[in-house]
């Protein structure tokens, strides 16, 4: 059971290098915005299998704040990326 | 005997969690335009988030004897944020004016939205 959980600590932090590499190449900012919302979702699983091998539950709000923070950063690039301001004041933005 | 049939059963929600988030990487390095790597992004990160978690839960639950309530409350809201950021960021970039990929056949969204307008507006 550790030795499983140990190889997939590894293949995990190698599609975290797979995320790194779009996120450092990727041609436009949503790339490099996807990329980093994946890394986002990479640590919550790497958090995860840690507090099984370490066999404490005190990692486990780590997943929530990650996941949280991870959410509200995509969603204001996005609005950043659109519309050039994240939080629209105006109200007739659209025409 | 209990106790290899919660470990297989952990084994198997854990191992297809890795097995998503490895389709995720190849997926994020090898796929042509943006669209396509949210997509990937979106739908396969999430399902192999969903399933480790799940694992972390049973494992928690089975064998140490606590229940967690907070890894449910972290996959149910893995579950409703993951495709909605995905498709809020795949939105910007096509309003944002983000090329599509040579393969693309089809663009339903071309007659109704003038890109390159949006583009030199924002410029």
């Amino acid at each position: 059971m550790t030795m499983f959980l140990w190889i997939c600590v590894g293949i995990l932090s190698f599609s975290l290098v797979g995320f790194l590499y779009r996120l450092m190449k990727g041609p436009s900012t949503p790339d490099r915005v996807i990329a980093l919302d994946s890394i986002g979702v990479g640590l919550i699983t790497l958090v995860g299998l840690f507090s099984i091998l370490f066999d404490s539950p005190f990692f486990l709000e780590v997943i929530l704040l990650l996941a949280i923070i991870a959410y509200i950063g995509t969603v204001a690039f996005s609005k950043f990326t659109e519309k050039g301001v994240i939080i629209e004041n105006d109200r007739d933005t659209h025409k | 005997m209990t106790e290899i049939l919660i470990n297989s059963l952990i084994i198997l929600f854990i191992a297809v969690g890795v097995f998503f988030i490895l389709v995720t990487a190849i997926g994020l390095i090898r796929l042509p335009d943006v669209y396509s790597r949210a997509h990937a992004a979106s739908k396969s990160a999430t399902l192999g988030v969903m399933s480790i978690l799940i694992g972390v839960f049973l494992h928690f639950w089975l064998i140490e004897g606590n229940f967690n309530p907070r890894i449910i409350l972290g996959i149910v809201f893995l579950f409703i944020t993951g495709p909605v950021g995905g498709h809020m960021m795949a939105k910007a970039a096509y309003f944002s004016g983000v090329p599509l990929a040579k393969e693309t056949v089809r663009d339903d969204m071309a007659p109704l939205v003038d890109r390159e307008a949006t583009k030199k507006e924002q410029l």
